[in-house]
């Protein structure tokens, strides 16, 4: 290659509580012990790996009532753990998933401002929302958000928090001991900020951090969820990967951008990826198909079906044809404490049971072709030839990598895809000393509180106009 | 340094309160104190690896939502630039330090007031995961009117108590009472959310294609006044089962608290009388709110300015930190200023008294946290009032506290 590629922006998933993991696998370790994540983070820091990323949860899944027992279950808390890998890392981002309905924006901005300290500018936040009272019942307030304005309340508190991150300026701290002055001026700190959802004034109490703001993450796949991402995110993680659906998708998001005064590349996409390495393409794809039966047995397809006929199906057997009763459209869900992901039932089924009638499959064969997430299979040289060319071509700026196997999974991506990637001069040789994971990604410094707000009300000014 | 103590049978704990670059307002203009690094993570773990050097039990982090100092009484404070301000999410700190440190108990302060219950009791169960066992809690209220402002969800509980005088009216001891209800409910939330979640939950069971034994895994449904929680945690039990829960207490109503909910409590004695009269009344205020086995383990809260063979006697290196401060150090600790071995007399007199430990404040990190280390411990080391290696034990054991018992198991 003459010109060298596009940087491929690589994050890696510790994986949480879903099919994915094969906790059965004699390799899968402990999903709580710090030891597991420590083992992970430095195979991520090892391959230089742009981040590491932990999900959230804030309530134990249920199906049909009962607290869903077939997958992982339970997780570490996503900050104490990033604050924890800031003292065994020296590199790598730290980006965690904090919920923007059930948390607020002092407390949220003082921990991320810390970590950001603690790991000299390597803080990242997945700003997620959730409104449902099934989660609310573990807090103080319930479920007392109406869905309609989880995005707004999720842009308010973004909003707060970077005017808190704005409130010390760069030369705040004097730290003059002969006169006496530890601060600039007394005005250190100070912010006010008032609208419909915060209604709060006073002094912040973390300086300015290395990158000022973490890195702002989200994942939205609605058309709110895209507008948000473009009015106030850095990175949007997407479920888009195939590159297909990825360029339809990478198009259409970065079109937003301008309308808000930003680039292009002011705003990176990633979708999440599962992998497999193998020795040939062949042994990579027997292993996958392997890995794919051992993520949904038979108890596993009739609980991922459940969710697409949201009704209890638990009378079905799933090395039988898929049931014949229609789906249940209906407000309720079967499934509480995580999205359901079907829009339309009904087409959905109807889409499956032509599939289960063309390829003659069983109703835990259509669960294992249903749930294929996009996935990169295949030997080191195509698996690299592959990322290269996604981000070529403008499938994604990049992946964010999730691997079936806690603490090792990554390991075979780090000692035999990494170097091919290296060489071919899509993905850093070393870090460079003292980035900040603004850097890394290839992001502009933080942007003041203030201009996302100007740039955010003259776009939705053009776009009502 | 000699010490003439007789030996004792009980040993004593010690812990170490930091907060900045140390409790005294001058500190941070000291050569040598790393005023401006209190915001790394490298300036943590060296105080915490000074403590750890002298075997010390554990050591708390100060923490506020606040930037400037004030009473929850009347006006606003009025910022002052002279003051070391800014801190880190203590919680936060705890989780980094324990990745660099080994033995010593790490006890960040989490308020009650303006935090999810929920969220409070998965950070600490985590920071007792990355630890190894070592976490605890120091349990705070926030009362200041800043604070309620920073977070805007609720009123400033004092809002028309104009002067801590009146903090006797009986207004004043209602909102007192019902901010100190709170936070025993928060605790309460918090322990039984440790327990939510039996050992052995996690079963991997191939042959069903269960990860755990639903069964193991428990609702709290806690309803109370100020708020209710559902349960169960989304972290598993933690490995102490329950990690230490210590507060601190300056009258009946905090004692209370401890007593209802704490395993350690910390007082501020300001002589041997006062020392004897706090004991008495925090026993008998655990004679009627006390449901616990084991009796809660108190410890006096000092001031310390030790005399050092570097810096001289403790009682100048005060006078010349209170004239670059331009007033007198005022606490509501005992300040005690001199050499290690008169310091190692109180502890044994405290201790006689009934003390479990104490929770010394150093007023200079810099110096008194390597006094502490360096000539404290080995004054009470030779008096056998205290360790002379870490024991691998958590920091429930190293407390004397015995092992938690899962009031869902036990139940069941």
């Amino acid at each position: 290659m003459s010109t060298p590629p596009k940087q491929v922006i690589l994050g890696a998933h510790f994986p949480g509580v879903n099919n994915t993991t094969v906790w059965s696998d004699p390799r899968s370790g402990s999903h709580i012990e710090f030891d597991s994540f420590r083992r992970f983070a430095r195979a991520a820091e090892r391959g230089h790996l742009d981040f590491l990323f932990l999900a959230e949860g804030l309530r134990l899944r249920e199906q049909r009532g009962l607290i869903h027992d077939l997958d992982v279950v339970g997780r570490p808390d996503t900050l104490p753990v990033l604050a924890a890998l800031a003292g065994v890392t020296d590199h790598l981002g730290l980006v965690g998933t904090i919920n923007a309905t059930f948390n607020e924006p002092y407390e949220v901005a003082r921990q991320f401002a810390t970590l950001d300290h603690l790991s000299g500018g390597r803080a990242g936040w997945n700003v997620v929302t959730s409104s449902d009272a099934f989660t609310g019942e573990n807090f103080r307030r319930g479920g007392y958000l109406d869905r309609e304005l989880r995005y707004e309340r999720a842009e308010s508190i973004v909003r707060a928090a970077r005017h808190l991150w704005d409130s010390w300026q760069v030369d705040a701290v004097a730290g003059d001991q002969e006169h006496g002055r530890f601060l600039a001026d007394g005005t250190v700190g100070e912010f006010g900020y008032h609208d419909d959802h915060f209604d709060i004034a006073g002094h912040f109490n973390v300086p300015r951090s290395p990158q000022q703001h973490p890195v702002i993450f989200q994942a939205g796949d609605s058309d709110g969820g895209r507008e948000f991402a473009a009015r106030t995110a850095d990175v949007i993680f997407t479920r888009h990967g195939t590159p297909e659906a990825g360029r339809a998708f990478f198009r259409d998001v970065k079109s937003r951008l301008a309308r808000y005064g930003r680039r292009p590349d002011d705003l990176k996409i990633l979708p999440g990826v599962t992998f497999v390495v193998g020795d040939t393409d062949e042994e990579a794809a027997e292993l996958a198909a392997d890995i794919r039966r051992q993520q949904v047995s038979g108890q596993t397809a009739i609980l991922l079906l459940e969710q697409v006929w949201n009704r209890d199906l638990s009378g079905y057997d799933p090395d039988g044809p898929l049931p014949d009763v229609e789906p249940e459209v209906g407000p309720s869900s079967i499934i509480q404490g995580r999205a359901r992901h079907v829009d339309d039932a009904r087409a959905e089924v109807t889409r499956l049971r032509a599939l289960a009638e063309e390829k003659n499959l069983t109703l835990r064969e259509v669960a294992i072709e249903r749930g294929q997430r996009q996935a990169f299979v295949g030997s080191p040289e195509t698996i690299a030839d592959a990322l290269i060319d996604a981000v070529q071509t403008e499938v994604s700026d990049g992946f964010i990598l999730v691997p079936h196997i806690t603490p090792g999974g990554l390991d075979a991506f780090v000692d035999q895809v990494v170097p091919l990637l290296v060489e071919r001069g899509a993905l850093r040789a070393s870090y460079a000393e003292g980035s900040t994971l603004r850097d890394q990604l290839g992001l502009s410094a933080a942007r003041p509180a203030t201009d996302w707000e100007t740039a955010a009300a003259a776009g939705v000014r053009k776009e009502s106009a | 340094m000699t010490s003439t103590l007789p030996t004792s049978d009980t040993p004593v704990h010690l812990a170490i309160a930091l907060d900045g670059t140390g409790w005294h307002p001058a500190s941070w203009r000291r050569t040598g104190s790393r005023a401006t690094e209190v915001f790394t993570g490298r300036y943590w773990t060296d105080q915490a690896l000074t403590a750890e050097r002298g075997l010390i039990d554990f050591i708390t982090i100060e923490d506020s939502l606040a930037l400037h100092a004030g009473t929850p009484f009347g006006p606003a404070p009025v910022p002052t630039t002279s003051r070391l301000v800014g801190r880190l999410d203590a919680s936060l700190v705890a989780s980094w330090v324990a990745t660099r440190t080994e033995r010593i108990g790490i006890v960040p302060t989490i308020t009650t007031t303006h935090t999810e219950p929920f969220h409070v009791s998965k950070n600490l169960a985590t920071l007792d995961h990355v630890s190894l066992g070592r976490a605890g809690w120091r349990v705070q209220v926030s009362a200041r009117p800043a604070e309620a402002a920073h977070v805007g969800r609720r009123a400033a509980p004092f809002g028309d108590v104009r002067d801590a005088r009146d903090l006797a009216s009986p207004e004043a001891q209602a909102q007192l009472r019902s901010l100190f209800d709170e936070a025993g409910d928060v605790i309460e939330v918090v322990r039984r959310l440790w327990d939510s979640w039996e050992d052995g939950a996690e079963i991997r069971d191939a042959a069903t294609g269960r990860f755990i034994d639903r069964d193991k895994l428990h609702y709290i449904d806690f309803e109370g006044e100020y708020f209710s929680v559902k349960g169960p945690s989304i972290t598993p039990r933690p490995p102490q089962g329950q990690p230490v829960v210590t507060a601190l207490g300056h009258q009946p109503i905090p004692y209370e608290l401890a007593a209802r909910g704490a395993d350690v409590l910390y007082v501020t004695p300001r002589d041997d009388e006062d020392a004897a009269a706090i004991l008495a009344q925090v026993r008998e205020l655990e004679g009627q709110h006390r449901t616990a086995d084991t009796p809660l383990k108190v410890f006096a809260d000092l001031e310390v300015v030790l005399s050092t063979p570097e810096h001289g006697d403790g009682a100048a290196r005060l006078r010349q930190l209170d004239e670059v401060a331009g007033e007198e150090f005022t606490s509501d600790a005992l300040v005690f200023a001199g050499d290690a071995a008169a310091l190692a007399d109180l502890v044994q007199r405290w201790h006689a008294l009934g003390y479990a430990g104490f929770r010394l404040r150093p007023a200079e990190h810099a110096i008194d946290l390597p006094a502490i280390t360096d000539a404290l411990v080995p004054a009470l080391q030779r008096a056998g009032l205290f360790r002379t290696a870490y024991g691998p034990s958590t920091l429930r054991e190293r407390l004397g506290l015995p092992a938690a018992v899962n009031r869902y198991a036990a139940s069941a």
